[in-house]
C-alpha cells in the first residue's frame, strides 16, 4: 500500500516539476522586457527541479532503498539561485538594458565635500 | 500496482518530452535575446534543464549514480553563470 501511494506521488511530483520549468521557460520566451525576463526562469530552478528532486525520492522509497541525498542539489539550488539571479540583473543594469536607479542626491553633509576654511590650503594643494 | 506503475511511466515519459521541450525554448531565446543579460539567463535555464534531464533519466533507470551527475552540474552552471556575469559586469573574473 505505502509503495502504491508512494509510485502515485512520484507521478504528481514529476507532473508539478514539468509543468514549472514549461511555464518558467515559456515566460522566459514572452515577456517583453530584460527585467521581467529574470522573473520566470528562476521559478524553474527552485520549484521545478524541487519537485523532480522529491519525486527522485519518492522513486528511491519504492525501489525499497530510501536516500535522501537528493536533498543535497535541493539546498544547493536554493542558495545559488538568488545569487545568480542577482548577477543577471547586475549584468542587466551595467548594460543598461533596463531603467537605471537613479543618482544619489548630492548634498553637503558629507564630511570629505565638507571641508572647513582652514583646511582649504591642504586642500588645493598650497601646503607640501 | 500495475495502473500505479503505468501512470508513473507515462508521468515519466510527459516529463520527459516537457523538459526537452523547455530546453529549445530556452534556445530560442538564446538565439533571439536581444541583450546580454538574456543569454547568460538562457543559458542558466539550459543548465536547469539539462539537470532535470539527468534527474529524470535517474529516475526512469532506477540508478543512483545520477545523482553525482547532477550535483555536480549544479555546481558547474552556477560557477560558469556567475562567472560570465563577472565578466561583463568586471571584464575580468578574478582580479
Amino acid at each position: 500500500m505505502g509503495q502504491i501511494i508512494a509510485t502515485y506521488a512520484v507521478a504528481v511530483f514529476l507532473l508539478i516539476g514539468a509543468g514549472f520549468a514549461l511555464v518558467g521557460v515559456l515566460g522566459l520566451l514572452k515577456f517583453n522586457d530584460s527585467m521581467t525576463r529574470l522573473h520566470a526562469p528562476t521559478k524553474v530552478g527552485t520549484v521545478g527541479i524541487g519537485a523532480l528532486l522529491v519525486a527522485s525520492i519518492f522513486h528511491s522509497t519504492t525501489l525499497g532503498e530510501t536516500s535522501m541525498h537528493e536533498l543535497l542539489i535541493m539546498a544547493f539550488l536554493f542558495v545559488t539561485a538568488p545569487i545568480s539571479a542577482n548577477f543577471i540583473a547586475k549584468v542587466n543594469i551595467h548594460r543598461r538594458a533596463c531603467d537605471t536607479p537613479p543618482a544619489p542626491p548630492r548634498g553637503d553633509t558629507w564630511s570629505t565635500l565638507n571641508v572647513p576654511a582652514a583646511d582649504l590650503e591642504i586642500d588645493n594643494g598650497k601646503i607640501d | 500496482m500495475s495502473f500505479a506503475t503505468d501512470f508513473m511511466n507515462i508521468a515519466l515519459i510527459i516529463a520527459f518530452a516537457v523538459i526537452a521541450l523547455a530546453q529549445v525554448l530556452s534556445m530560442v531565446r538564446l538565439v533571439l535575446g536581444p541583450t546580454t543579460g538574456d543569454r547568460i539567463l538562457a543559458l542558466d535555464t539550459m543548465v536547469i534543464n539539462a539537470l532535470g534531464l539527468v534527474v529524470l533519466m535517474g529516475i526512469s533507470q532506477g540508478v543512483q549514480i545520477y545523482f553525482e551527475v547532477s550535483l555536480l552540474i549544479a555546481m558547474l552552471g552556477f560557477v560558469s553563470t556567475v562567472a560570465l556575469a563577472r565578466f561583463v559586469l568586471r571584464g575580468d573574473i578574478i582580479e
